[in-house]
């Protein structure tokens, strides 16, 4: 946050999406500051203590998606875990579910460092909608789970 | 035979040290072992130098029991995995799958040679000392002098964004000594061409236990635990 803010100062205020679209031609700052803000931001926000999460589940648009593009709910938990795996991704990054931009097929996909798939260039499948992802940085586990 | 050669590039970059005629005891057994890695075309995880806790306050027992028995076991394992399929596909006349396998190749090759040429660049505290050659070639070069070098160096390191290590190499072409930084396990010589004299490993497994997220912590202190004897053994090598 201190360094995306380091980098923002003094310019105009831009939407956070309008942000993360440039983010890779704007520089270093910009994708790895800014994106590591959105992405741990996005991150704090669809988690919930366990007994809450318990509570939760996929829409019927979200459970419907989720089978059309994966199979089923355990498919697709079982391609994420893949794609998280150690080995999967070489190095730090990111893990996501997506949702296309025709909101009609949810994609799999990875980002290094703190890139993300609202940045214009980060993926494959161009800009895509993160609604869920997983941070495979060493610091988002080493203390509970070192290597594992 | 594939694999014997395979293993013998990714080896040299590792082990040009061993070409010196004058090892001190425990680098020779661990280059040994790293030579003797490769025969009937499996690596093998070279022992420490030292026992695990030699680098502490620096660098915690437990920081390197887990660094050394696991993470770099796991390349060693997974670049193994790796070769067996590189022969499998050369066999084959499978250039498709030879070129599938580029990635994990190198990430855990890479992660093996980094790994391995790091452990003999650390030593317990005030062991060893600048050798001759490293003075004069620090003095020859850009730097200048040693705390130059670790000012510079330890800067270049600690701003490697995500997984990653710093480099003292030594440029063949220039003859000068250079830092460079290399993303994820990409090695430094088969990458820059520059010959390894000294790593630092930045991926945060290297440092969470002991410091979290103050990598500049880290990299102040690794300091302490150089092994110069090492570099100046890898420094004499190169100019060969």
């Amino acid at each position: 946050v201190a360094n995306i803010n380091k980098a923002t100062e003094g310019k105009d205020e831009v939407p956070i999406l309008d942000l993360m679209e440039s983010a890779i031609e704007a520089g270093p700052g910009f994708r790895n500051s800014g994106g590591g803000h959105y992405n741990h931001a996005f991150f704090w926000s669809e988690m919930a203590p366990p007994d809450e999460a318990a509570k939760t589940k996929p829409s019927e648009q979200l459970q419907s998606l989720i089978d059309k593009s994966f199979g089923s709910t355990d498919e697709m938990k079982a391609a994420f875990e893949a794609r998280a795996a150690p080995g999967a991704v070489f190095g730090s990054g990111w893990v996501w579910v997506c949702v296309n931009q025709a909101g009609d097929e949810l994609k799999l996909v990875g980002t290094p460092n703190q890139d993300n798939p609202l940045m214009k260039g980060a993926v494959e499948e161009g800009i895509i909608f993160p609604i869920l992802g997983l941070d495979v940085w060493e610091h988002a586990y080493y203390l509970k789970y070192q290597n594992r | 035979m594939i694999l014997k050669a395979l293993g013998d590039k990714a080896v040299r970059a590792a082990t040009v040290h061993v070409q010196s005629s004058k090892i001190p005891t425990e680098l020779a057994k661990s280059s040994t072992a790293l030579f003797s890695a490769y025969s009937g075309g499996a690596a093998t995880l070279p022992d420490l130098p030292y026992d695990y806790n030699a680098l502490e306050p620096a660098i915690s027992t437990e920081t390197m029991t887990l660094h050394h028995s696991k993470h770099h076991n796991t390349y060693v394992t997974n670049l193994n995995v790796g070769l067996e399929k590189l022969d499998a596909a050369l066999s084959s006349g499978d250039v498709s799958g030879l070129i599938a396998l580029q990635g994990a190749i190198k990430f855990n090759g890479g992660g093996h040679v980094n790994h391995a040429l790091f452990w003999e660049n650390l030593a317990a505290p005030d062991s060893t000392t600048v050798g001759p050659e490293t003075t004069a070639a620090l003095a020859a070069s850009s730097f200048g002098d040693l705390a130059t070098l670790q000012s510079t160096m330890s800067a270049q390191t600690v701003a490697v964004q995500g997984s990653g290590w710093g480099w003292l190499g030594y440029n063949p072409q220039s003859k000068q000594l250079q830092i460079a930084t290399c993303p994820n396990q990409d090695p430094l010589q088969a990458t820059t061409g520059l010959i390894p004299l000294l790593g630092i490993d930045v991926w945060e497994h290297a440092y969470y236990v002991d410091y979290r997220n103050v990598r500049p912590d880290y990299v102040k202190n690794i300091w302490n635990v150089i092994n110069w004897n090492a570099v100046e053994e890898r420094l004499i090598a190169a100019k060969k």
